[in-house]
Protein backbone atom coordinates (compact mmCIF):
# COMPACT_ATOMS: atom_id res chain seq x y z
CA UNK A 1 0.00 0.00 0.00
CA UNK A 2 1.14 3.30 -0.70
CA UNK A 3 1.76 4.48 3.17
CA UNK A 4 4.46 1.44 3.46
CA UNK A 5 5.80 2.94 0.12
CA UNK A 6 6.00 6.21 2.19
CA UNK A 7 6.43 5.28 5.48
CA UNK A 8 10.43 4.12 4.29
CA UNK A 9 10.89 7.28 3.81
CA UNK A 10 10.85 9.97 6.27
CA UNK A 11 7.36 11.26 7.44
CA UNK A 12 6.16 14.61 7.29
CA UNK A 13 4.95 16.23 10.99
CA UNK A 14 2.04 18.13 11.31
CA UNK A 15 2.20 21.92 12.96
CA UNK A 16 0.96 19.90 16.18
CA UNK A 17 3.54 16.80 16.39
CA UNK A 18 5.46 18.46 19.07
CA UNK A 19 2.15 18.64 21.26
CA UNK A 20 1.32 15.35 20.68
CA UNK A 21 4.41 13.72 21.50
CA UNK A 22 4.90 16.20 24.70
CA UNK A 23 1.24 14.89 25.73
CA UNK A 24 2.54 11.02 25.64
CA UNK A 25 0.54 9.92 22.15
CA UNK A 26 1.89 6.76 20.94
CA UNK A 27 2.28 7.96 16.87
CA UNK A 28 2.86 5.79 13.93
CA UNK A 29 2.83 6.37 10.62
CA UNK A 30 -0.58 6.93 8.56
CA UNK A 31 -0.07 8.29 4.94
CA UNK A 32 3.20 9.41 4.84
CA UNK A 33 2.88 11.30 8.37
CA UNK A 34 3.78 10.93 11.83
CA UNK A 35 0.43 10.85 13.61
CA UNK A 36 -1.50 10.20 16.78
CA UNK A 37 -2.65 7.08 17.35
CA UNK A 38 -3.90 7.31 20.88
CA UNK A 39 -3.16 9.38 23.78
CA UNK A 40 -3.37 6.58 26.28
CA UNK A 41 -7.07 4.49 25.61
CA UNK A 42 -8.74 4.25 21.96
CA UNK A 43 -11.91 3.10 24.19
CA UNK A 44 -11.88 6.34 26.33
CA UNK A 45 -11.69 8.28 23.21
CA UNK A 46 -13.99 7.27 21.39
CA UNK A 47 -16.36 7.12 24.13
CA UNK A 48 -15.56 10.78 25.01
CA UNK A 49 -16.07 11.50 21.35
CA UNK A 50 -19.83 9.68 21.32
CA UNK A 51 -20.89 11.57 24.49
CA UNK A 52 -18.72 14.66 25.07
CA UNK A 53 -16.02 16.12 22.96
CA UNK A 54 -13.41 15.14 20.87
CA UNK A 55 -9.96 17.23 19.49
CA UNK A 56 -8.10 15.64 15.89
CA UNK A 57 -5.52 16.67 14.35
CA UNK A 58 -6.63 16.24 10.95
CA UNK A 59 -3.67 18.49 9.41
CA UNK A 60 -2.06 15.99 7.31
CA UNK A 61 -4.88 15.94 5.32
CA UNK A 62 -5.05 17.84 1.83
CA UNK A 63 -6.13 21.18 0.24
CA UNK A 64 -6.49 22.36 -3.09
CA UNK A 65 -7.57 25.39 -4.14
CA UNK A 66 -9.80 25.40 -7.56
CA UNK A 67 -10.19 29.28 -8.83
CA UNK A 68 -11.13 31.11 -12.20
CA UNK A 69 -13.95 31.37 -14.74
CA UNK A 70 -13.88 27.21 -15.19
CA UNK A 71 -13.59 26.17 -11.86
CA UNK A 72 -17.05 24.86 -11.49
CA UNK A 73 -17.01 23.11 -14.73
CA UNK A 74 -13.92 21.48 -13.98
CA UNK A 75 -15.69 20.05 -10.43
CA UNK A 76 -18.27 18.95 -11.99
CA UNK A 77 -16.39 16.79 -14.18
CA UNK A 78 -13.97 15.71 -10.78
CA UNK A 79 -16.92 14.53 -9.12
CA UNK A 80 -19.62 12.22 -8.84
CA UNK A 81 -21.97 14.45 -6.71
CA UNK A 82 -23.24 17.73 -8.46
CA UNK A 83 -21.74 21.12 -7.17
CA UNK A 84 -24.49 23.05 -9.21
CA UNK A 85 -26.84 23.30 -6.37
CA UNK A 86 -24.13 24.54 -4.37
CA UNK A 87 -24.14 28.01 -2.95
CA UNK A 88 -21.10 30.06 -1.71
CA UNK A 89 -20.84 28.76 1.61
CA UNK A 90 -21.80 25.23 1.26
CA UNK A 91 -20.17 21.98 0.70
CA UNK A 92 -20.69 18.45 -0.18
CA UNK A 93 -18.56 14.57 -0.23
CA UNK A 94 -18.00 13.03 -3.31
CA UNK A 95 -16.35 10.37 -4.89
CA UNK A 96 -13.66 11.20 -7.63
CA UNK A 97 -13.21 8.95 -10.24
CA UNK A 98 -11.39 7.52 -13.54
CA UNK A 99 -13.26 6.91 -16.54
CA UNK A 100 -13.76 3.21 -16.01
CA UNK A 101 -15.69 4.04 -12.34
CA UNK A 102 -12.70 3.05 -9.80
CA UNK A 103 -12.34 5.38 -7.18
CA UNK A 104 -9.48 8.17 -7.46
CA UNK A 105 -10.32 9.74 -3.83
CA UNK A 106 -13.44 10.32 -1.89
CA UNK A 107 -13.30 14.19 -1.19
CA UNK A 108 -15.22 16.96 0.14
CA UNK A 109 -15.93 19.86 -1.79
CA UNK A 110 -16.36 23.56 -0.57
CA UNK A 111 -17.77 26.56 -2.67
CA UNK A 112 -15.60 29.05 -1.11
CA UNK A 113 -17.70 32.35 0.26
CA UNK A 114 -17.19 34.81 -2.36
CA UNK A 115 -18.78 35.31 -5.73
CA UNK A 116 -21.06 32.71 -7.73
CA UNK A 117 -19.00 29.59 -8.57
CA UNK A 118 -15.39 31.39 -8.69
CA UNK A 119 -13.36 29.49 -5.92
CA UNK A 120 -13.80 25.57 -4.84
CA UNK A 121 -11.61 24.19 -2.12
CA UNK A 122 -11.19 20.18 -2.51
CA UNK A 123 -10.60 18.76 0.66
CA UNK A 124 -8.52 15.06 0.03
CA UNK A 125 -7.07 12.52 1.75
CA UNK A 126 -3.39 12.81 2.70
CA UNK A 127 -2.17 9.40 1.12
CA UNK A 128 -3.56 10.64 -2.42
CA UNK A 129 -2.09 14.34 -2.52
CA UNK A 130 0.05 13.31 -5.30
CA UNK A 131 -2.16 11.31 -6.92
CA UNK A 132 -5.46 13.84 -7.03
CA UNK A 133 -3.19 16.60 -7.83
CA UNK A 134 -2.25 14.87 -10.71
CA UNK A 135 -5.38 13.44 -11.80
CA UNK A 136 -7.12 16.99 -11.38
CA UNK A 137 -4.40 18.22 -13.81
CA UNK A 138 -5.27 15.81 -16.28
CA UNK A 139 -8.77 16.17 -16.27
CA UNK A 140 -8.27 19.88 -16.52
CA UNK A 141 -6.48 19.45 -19.61
CA UNK A 142 -8.31 17.06 -21.52
CA UNK A 143 -11.28 19.18 -21.09
CA UNK A 144 -9.24 22.65 -22.49
CA UNK A 145 -9.57 24.47 -19.23
CA UNK A 146 -5.99 25.01 -18.61
CA UNK A 147 -6.15 28.99 -19.58
CA UNK A 148 -9.66 29.13 -17.22
CA UNK A 149 -8.68 27.24 -14.07
CA UNK A 150 -6.06 28.16 -11.31
CA UNK A 151 -5.01 24.90 -9.13
CA UNK A 152 -3.20 25.27 -6.33
CA UNK A 153 -1.76 22.99 -3.50
CA UNK A 154 -2.62 24.77 -0.15
CA UNK A 155 -2.09 20.98 2.08
CA UNK A 156 1.33 23.02 3.26
CA UNK A 157 -0.29 26.09 4.21
CA UNK A 158 -3.13 24.17 5.98
CA UNK A 159 -3.69 23.05 9.59
CA UNK A 160 -6.94 21.29 10.29
CA UNK A 161 -8.38 20.30 13.31
CA UNK A 162 -11.82 18.65 13.94
CA UNK A 163 -13.54 19.15 16.67
CA UNK A 164 -16.57 16.82 17.30
CA UNK A 165 -19.55 15.13 19.39
CA UNK A 166 -22.59 16.47 20.98
CA UNK A 167 -21.03 19.03 23.00
CA UNK A 168 -18.72 20.55 20.53
CA UNK A 169 -21.37 23.25 19.62
CA UNK A 170 -21.71 24.52 23.00
CA UNK A 171 -17.66 24.49 23.18
CA UNK A 172 -17.08 26.38 19.86
CA UNK A 173 -19.89 29.19 20.53
CA UNK A 174 -18.82 31.53 23.28
CA UNK A 175 -15.53 31.33 21.49
CA UNK A 176 -16.19 32.40 17.60
CA UNK A 177 -16.82 35.64 16.16
CA UNK A 178 -19.78 34.13 13.73
CA UNK A 179 -22.59 32.13 15.05
CA UNK A 180 -21.40 28.92 14.48
CA UNK A 181 -25.16 27.43 15.41
CA UNK A 182 -26.49 28.73 12.85
CA UNK A 183 -24.04 27.18 10.26
CA UNK A 184 -25.86 23.95 8.47
CA UNK A 185 -24.15 20.99 7.94
CA UNK A 186 -21.50 21.30 5.02
CA UNK A 187 -22.14 24.78 5.22
CA UNK A 188 -18.33 26.55 5.76
CA UNK A 189 -17.69 29.66 7.21
CA UNK A 190 -14.78 32.31 7.19
CA UNK A 191 -14.49 33.92 10.98
CA UNK A 192 -12.11 33.94 14.07
CA UNK A 193 -11.87 32.14 16.86
CA UNK A 194 -10.48 34.04 20.19
CA UNK A 195 -9.04 36.72 17.18
CA UNK A 196 -7.55 33.72 15.33
CA UNK A 197 -8.47 33.71 11.59
CA UNK A 198 -10.46 30.36 10.87
CA UNK A 199 -12.67 28.35 8.17
CA UNK A 200 -14.96 26.37 10.20
CA UNK A 201 -16.71 23.78 8.32
CA UNK A 202 -19.94 21.61 9.77
CA UNK A 203 -18.69 18.29 8.64
CA UNK A 204 -16.83 15.51 10.13
CA UNK A 205 -16.10 11.68 9.99
CA UNK A 206 -17.46 10.68 12.92
CA UNK A 207 -20.92 9.81 12.96
CA UNK A 208 -21.27 13.01 15.42
CA UNK A 209 -22.27 16.56 15.18
CA UNK A 210 -19.07 18.35 14.86
CA UNK A 211 -17.12 21.18 13.26
CA UNK A 212 -13.24 20.77 10.87
CA UNK A 213 -11.40 24.57 11.50
CA UNK A 214 -9.06 25.11 9.17
CA UNK A 215 -6.09 27.41 10.37
CA UNK A 216 -2.66 28.89 8.81
CA UNK A 217 0.09 26.51 10.23
CA UNK A 218 1.39 28.60 12.67
CA UNK A 219 -1.58 29.48 14.31
CA UNK A 220 -2.40 25.56 14.81
CA UNK A 221 -0.74 25.35 18.27
CA UNK A 222 -2.31 28.31 19.63
CA UNK A 223 -5.92 26.93 18.34
CA UNK A 224 -5.19 23.32 19.84
CA UNK A 225 -4.53 24.69 23.13
CA UNK A 226 -7.17 27.06 23.18
CA UNK A 227 -10.04 24.47 22.20
CA UNK A 228 -9.01 22.04 24.64
CA UNK A 229 -8.69 24.37 27.34
CA UNK A 230 -12.01 25.50 26.66
CA UNK A 231 -13.21 22.42 26.29
CA UNK A 232 -12.26 20.60 29.27
CA UNK A 233 -15.41 21.56 31.14
CA UNK A 234 -17.55 19.48 28.62
CA UNK A 235 -15.06 16.68 28.55
CA UNK A 236 -13.36 17.87 25.61
CA UNK A 237 -10.28 15.51 24.90
CA UNK A 238 -7.78 14.38 22.22
CA UNK A 239 -8.64 12.06 20.04
CA UNK A 240 -6.01 9.72 17.62
CA UNK A 241 -6.65 7.99 14.57
CA UNK A 242 -7.50 4.43 16.71
CA UNK A 243 -10.51 6.16 17.32
CA UNK A 244 -10.98 7.88 14.85
CA UNK A 245 -11.25 4.25 12.70
CA UNK A 246 -13.63 3.03 15.54
CA UNK A 247 -15.81 5.91 14.81
CA UNK A 248 -16.09 6.10 11.06
CA UNK A 249 -16.45 2.81 10.77
CA UNK A 250 -19.49 2.86 13.25
CA UNK A 251 -20.86 5.59 11.08
CA UNK A 252 -20.40 2.88 8.12
CA UNK A 253 -17.82 6.09 6.55
CA UNK A 254 -15.48 4.65 3.74
CA UNK A 255 -12.18 4.49 4.24
CA UNK A 256 -9.75 5.25 1.19
CA UNK A 257 -7.18 2.44 0.82
CA UNK A 258 -9.66 0.02 3.01
CA UNK A 259 -13.21 0.43 1.82
CA UNK A 260 -12.52 2.06 -0.87
CA UNK A 261 -9.39 2.47 -3.80
CA UNK A 262 -8.32 2.15 -7.10
CA UNK A 263 -10.37 -1.05 -8.00
CA UNK A 264 -13.80 -0.16 -7.18
CA UNK A 265 -16.43 1.63 -7.74
CA UNK A 266 -18.77 4.08 -5.82
CA UNK A 267 -21.96 1.67 -6.60
CA UNK A 268 -20.58 -1.10 -5.29
CA UNK A 269 -19.10 0.79 -2.05
CA UNK A 270 -22.72 1.47 -1.20
CA UNK A 271 -22.18 5.26 -2.58
CA UNK A 272 -25.01 5.98 -5.20
CA UNK A 273 -25.92 8.57 -3.28
CA UNK A 274 -23.70 10.64 -4.01
CA UNK A 275 -23.21 9.51 -7.66
CA UNK A 276 -25.74 11.72 -9.79
CA UNK A 277 -25.93 9.53 -13.30
CA UNK A 278 -28.11 11.87 -14.64
CA UNK A 279 -25.47 15.08 -14.05
CA UNK A 280 -24.88 15.97 -17.75
CA UNK A 281 -20.85 14.52 -17.55
CA UNK A 282 -18.44 13.84 -15.54
CA UNK A 283 -15.22 11.00 -15.31
CA UNK A 284 -16.56 7.97 -15.01
CA UNK A 285 -20.14 8.65 -15.92
CA UNK A 286 -19.85 6.10 -18.61
CA UNK A 287 -18.96 3.22 -17.00
CA UNK A 288 -20.98 3.76 -13.80
CA UNK A 289 -24.01 3.56 -15.72
CA UNK A 290 -23.53 0.73 -17.57
CA UNK A 291 -22.41 -0.51 -14.46
CA UNK A 292 -25.84 0.26 -12.80
CA UNK A 293 -27.64 -1.54 -15.92
CA UNK A 294 -25.53 -4.36 -16.02
CA UNK A 295 -26.30 -5.01 -12.28
CA UNK A 296 -23.52 -5.40 -9.34
CA UNK A 297 -21.45 -8.26 -8.98
CA UNK A 298 -20.52 -7.01 -5.18
CA UNK A 299 -21.31 -4.79 -3.07
CA UNK A 300 -20.31 -3.18 0.71
CA UNK A 301 -22.07 -4.81 3.01
CA UNK A 302 -22.03 -4.73 6.91
CA UNK A 303 -21.01 -7.91 9.15
CA UNK A 304 -21.47 -7.88 12.80
CA UNK A 305 -19.74 -10.56 14.69
CA UNK A 306 -22.31 -13.23 16.33
CA UNK A 307 -19.44 -14.06 19.16
CA UNK A 308 -16.43 -11.99 20.77
CA UNK A 309 -14.47 -12.22 18.02
CA UNK A 310 -13.03 -9.38 15.98
CA UNK A 311 -13.23 -9.02 12.53
CA UNK A 312 -9.93 -7.66 10.83
CA UNK A 313 -9.11 -6.25 7.56
CA UNK A 314 -8.26 -8.53 4.46
CA UNK A 315 -10.02 -11.55 6.75
CA UNK A 316 -11.86 -14.18 4.35
CA UNK A 317 -15.37 -14.34 4.64
CA UNK A 318 -17.27 -17.42 4.11
CA UNK A 319 -21.56 -18.86 3.68
CA UNK A 320 -22.61 -21.29 6.16
CA UNK A 321 -20.96 -23.94 3.87
CA UNK A 322 -17.61 -23.07 4.12
CA UNK A 323 -17.08 -21.10 0.71
CA UNK A 324 -15.27 -17.79 0.77
CA UNK A 325 -17.82 -15.24 -0.88
CA UNK A 326 -15.46 -12.09 0.13
CA UNK A 327 -12.82 -10.32 2.28
CA UNK A 328 -13.02 -7.80 4.65
CA UNK A 329 -11.87 -4.22 4.07
CA UNK A 330 -12.09 -2.97 7.54
CA UNK A 331 -13.23 -4.56 10.88
CA UNK A 332 -12.94 -3.87 14.26
CA UNK A 333 -14.47 -4.23 17.96
CA UNK A 334 -17.19 -1.83 17.93
CA UNK A 335 -16.70 0.41 21.53
CA UNK A 336 -20.45 1.39 21.56
CA UNK A 337 -22.21 -1.66 20.69
CA UNK A 338 -19.28 -3.96 22.23
CA UNK A 339 -19.05 -6.35 19.64
CA UNK A 340 -16.53 -7.11 16.61
CA UNK A 341 -18.30 -5.39 13.11
CA UNK A 342 -16.60 -4.98 9.46
CA UNK A 343 -17.30 -4.09 6.19
CA UNK A 344 -16.83 -6.75 3.44
CA UNK A 345 -17.10 -7.04 -0.72
CA UNK A 346 -19.94 -9.62 -0.93
CA UNK A 347 -22.24 -11.26 -3.67
CA UNK A 348 -25.33 -9.12 -3.65
CA UNK A 349 -27.35 -12.00 -3.28
CA UNK A 350 -25.49 -12.69 0.43
CA UNK A 351 -26.39 -9.14 1.64
CA UNK A 352 -29.58 -9.16 2.87
CA UNK A 353 -30.33 -7.71 6.45
CA UNK A 354 -29.84 -11.07 8.54
CA UNK A 355 -28.10 -13.57 6.21
CA UNK A 356 -25.67 -15.60 8.26
CA UNK A 357 -22.20 -15.46 7.39
CA UNK A 358 -18.89 -16.86 8.90
CA UNK A 359 -15.67 -14.85 9.57
CA UNK A 360 -12.35 -17.21 8.77
CA UNK A 361 -10.45 -15.87 11.85
CA UNK A 362 -7.38 -17.93 12.12
CA UNK A 363 -8.65 -20.71 9.94
CA UNK A 364 -11.57 -20.68 12.47
CA UNK A 365 -15.12 -19.62 10.93
CA UNK A 366 -16.90 -17.99 13.42
CA UNK A 367 -20.50 -16.78 12.78
CA UNK A 368 -21.71 -13.10 11.98
CA UNK A 369 -24.69 -11.49 10.38
CA UNK A 370 -25.17 -9.09 7.75
CA UNK A 371 -26.68 -6.06 9.71
CA UNK A 372 -28.20 -2.63 8.29
CA UNK A 373 -25.54 -0.04 7.98
CA UNK A 374 -24.53 2.91 9.72
CA UNK A 375 -23.82 0.60 12.53
CA UNK A 376 -24.50 3.30 14.75
CA UNK A 377 -26.50 6.42 14.07
CA UNK A 378 -26.68 9.41 16.88
CA UNK A 379 -29.91 9.07 18.34
CA UNK A 380 -30.64 12.85 18.17
CA UNK A 381 -29.76 14.66 14.83
CA UNK A 382 -29.84 17.79 15.06
CA UNK A 383 -28.13 18.66 11.41
CA UNK A 384 -28.74 15.89 8.87
CA UNK A 385 -25.73 15.56 6.42
CA UNK A 386 -25.98 17.06 3.12
CA UNK A 387 -26.06 14.81 0.07
CA UNK B 1 3.14 -11.49 41.47
CA UNK B 2 5.81 -9.48 41.86
CA UNK B 3 7.21 -9.02 38.50
CA UNK B 4 11.07 -9.18 39.64
CA UNK B 5 10.55 -13.35 40.51
CA UNK B 6 8.91 -14.01 37.04
CA UNK B 7 10.69 -15.57 33.64
CA UNK B 8 9.77 -13.20 30.45
CA UNK B 9 10.18 -14.82 26.98
CA UNK B 10 10.86 -12.91 24.41
CA UNK B 11 7.13 -12.66 22.46
CA UNK B 12 6.24 -11.42 25.66
CA UNK B 13 4.89 -13.69 27.98
CA UNK B 14 5.76 -13.92 31.46
CA UNK B 15 5.63 -17.51 33.84
CA UNK B 16 6.19 -17.94 37.35
CA UNK B 17 7.76 -20.11 39.59
CA UNK B 18 5.62 -23.41 41.14
CA UNK B 19 3.96 -26.04 39.18
CA UNK B 20 1.23 -25.21 38.56
CA UNK B 21 2.85 -22.06 36.95
CA UNK B 22 1.06 -19.18 35.69
CA UNK B 23 1.22 -17.45 32.88
CA UNK B 24 0.48 -13.86 31.11
CA UNK B 25 1.78 -11.01 29.60
CA UNK B 26 4.05 -8.52 30.40
CA UNK B 27 3.09 -4.80 31.12
CA UNK B 28 5.50 -3.71 27.92
CA UNK B 29 3.23 -5.86 25.90
CA UNK B 30 -0.26 -4.61 27.46
CA UNK B 31 1.31 -1.10 26.75
CA UNK B 32 1.38 -2.29 22.88
CA UNK B 33 -1.37 -3.69 22.66
CA UNK B 34 -3.84 -0.88 24.31
CA UNK B 35 -7.21 -1.64 25.05
CA UNK B 36 -7.55 -5.54 25.64
CA UNK B 37 -11.39 -6.63 24.12
CA UNK B 38 -11.12 -10.30 23.91
CA UNK B 39 -9.15 -12.73 24.61
CA UNK B 40 -9.27 -16.57 23.40
CA UNK B 41 -7.82 -19.24 25.72
CA UNK B 42 -7.44 -22.74 25.35
CA UNK B 43 -9.49 -25.60 26.69
CA UNK B 44 -8.36 -26.90 30.40
CA UNK B 45 -6.27 -30.04 29.97
CA UNK B 46 -5.00 -28.85 26.77
CA UNK B 47 -0.94 -30.30 25.80
CA UNK B 48 1.67 -27.23 24.97
CA UNK B 49 4.21 -27.54 24.21
CA UNK B 50 7.25 -24.74 24.74
CA UNK B 51 6.48 -22.44 21.73
CA UNK B 52 3.29 -23.09 20.92
CA UNK B 53 0.67 -20.59 20.58
CA UNK B 54 -2.03 -21.23 22.95
CA UNK B 55 -4.78 -18.27 22.48
CA UNK B 56 -4.62 -14.50 21.00
CA UNK B 57 -5.49 -11.26 23.05
CA UNK B 58 -7.44 -9.15 20.69
CA UNK B 59 -6.96 -5.01 21.52
CA UNK B 60 -9.30 -2.61 19.93
CA UNK B 61 -6.35 -1.77 17.26
CA UNK B 62 -5.01 -5.18 16.69
CA UNK B 63 -4.73 -9.14 17.83
CA UNK B 64 -1.89 -10.78 19.20
CA UNK B 65 -0.96 -14.37 19.47
CA UNK B 66 0.41 -15.46 23.32
CA UNK B 67 3.06 -18.49 23.09
CA UNK B 68 3.37 -21.06 25.94
CA UNK B 69 6.45 -20.49 27.90
CA UNK B 70 6.53 -23.99 29.07
CA UNK B 71 5.63 -27.40 28.04
CA UNK B 72 2.95 -29.08 30.05
CA UNK B 73 -1.21 -29.19 29.90
CA UNK B 74 -3.02 -26.70 30.83
CA UNK B 75 -4.50 -26.50 34.42
CA UNK B 76 -6.45 -23.31 34.42
CA UNK B 77 -7.82 -20.63 32.34
CA UNK B 78 -8.42 -16.85 33.95
CA UNK B 79 -12.47 -16.72 33.47
CA UNK B 80 -12.71 -13.52 34.40
CA UNK B 81 -11.16 -12.27 31.41
CA UNK B 82 -14.21 -13.08 29.20
CA UNK B 83 -16.07 -10.39 30.82
CA UNK B 84 -13.45 -8.39 31.79
CA UNK B 85 -10.53 -8.54 29.17
CA UNK B 86 -9.40 -5.17 30.73
CA UNK B 87 -7.68 -6.52 33.45
CA UNK B 88 -4.91 -7.65 31.07
CA UNK B 89 -4.16 -3.90 30.72
CA UNK B 90 -4.91 -2.84 34.33
CA UNK B 91 -3.52 -5.91 35.81
CA UNK B 92 -0.74 -7.55 33.62
CA UNK B 93 1.18 -9.74 36.76
CA UNK B 94 -2.01 -10.13 38.98
CA UNK B 95 -5.77 -10.27 37.98
CA UNK B 96 -5.02 -10.22 34.14
CA UNK B 97 -3.14 -13.85 34.51
CA UNK B 98 -3.87 -15.56 31.08
CA UNK B 99 -3.67 -19.45 31.86
CA UNK B 100 -1.72 -21.59 34.22
CA UNK B 101 0.00 -25.02 32.97
CA UNK B 102 1.37 -27.77 34.60
CA UNK B 103 4.81 -28.69 33.26
CA UNK B 104 5.33 -31.88 31.90
CA UNK B 105 8.73 -31.10 30.31
CA UNK B 106 11.90 -30.16 31.66
CA UNK B 107 10.76 -27.24 33.51
CA UNK B 108 14.28 -25.98 35.07
CA UNK B 109 16.16 -25.69 31.41
CA UNK B 110 12.98 -24.04 29.96
CA UNK B 111 12.67 -21.89 32.41
CA UNK B 112 16.35 -21.26 32.65
CA UNK B 113 15.97 -20.35 28.43
CA UNK B 114 14.07 -17.68 29.27
CA UNK B 115 14.73 -14.07 30.60
CA UNK B 116 14.63 -11.79 34.01
CA UNK B 117 12.80 -8.65 34.13
CA UNK B 118 15.50 -6.55 33.93
CA UNK B 119 16.99 -8.25 30.85
CA UNK B 120 13.46 -8.35 29.04
CA UNK B 121 13.15 -5.04 29.89
CA UNK B 122 16.18 -4.07 28.26
CA UNK B 123 15.65 -6.01 25.02
CA UNK B 124 11.81 -6.15 24.72
CA UNK B 125 11.55 -2.13 23.33
CA UNK B 126 13.79 -3.23 20.59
Amino acid sequence: MSEDAQSQGALSRTPLHGLHAAAGARMAPFGGWDMPIHYGSILEEHHATRQAAGLFDLSHMGEFLVAGPGAFDLVSLLITNDPAPLDPGQGLYSPMCRDDGTIVDDIIVYHLPGPPRARYLLVVNAGNIAKDWAWAHTVRHEAGLDDKVWLEDQSDLTALIALQGPRAEEILIPITAEPVESLGSFEYAETTVDRIPVNIARTGYTGEDGFEIFVAPEQAITLWTLLLDRGKDAGLRPVGLGARDTLRLEARLALYGNDIDDTTTPLEAGLARWVKLDKPRFRGRDALRRQKEAGLTRKLAGLVMEDRSVPRAHYAVANPEGVEIGRITSGGFSPTLGKGIALAYLPPAQTAVGTPLRVMIRDQPHPATVVKTPFYRRSIVTKESGS
Amino acid sequence: MNPDQLHFAASHEWVSDGNPATVGISHFAQDQLGDVVFVELPKVGTALAAGDPFGSVESVKTVSDVYAPITGRVAAVNEALVSTPELVNSSPYDEGWLIKIESTGDLAAELGALQDRATYESTAAH
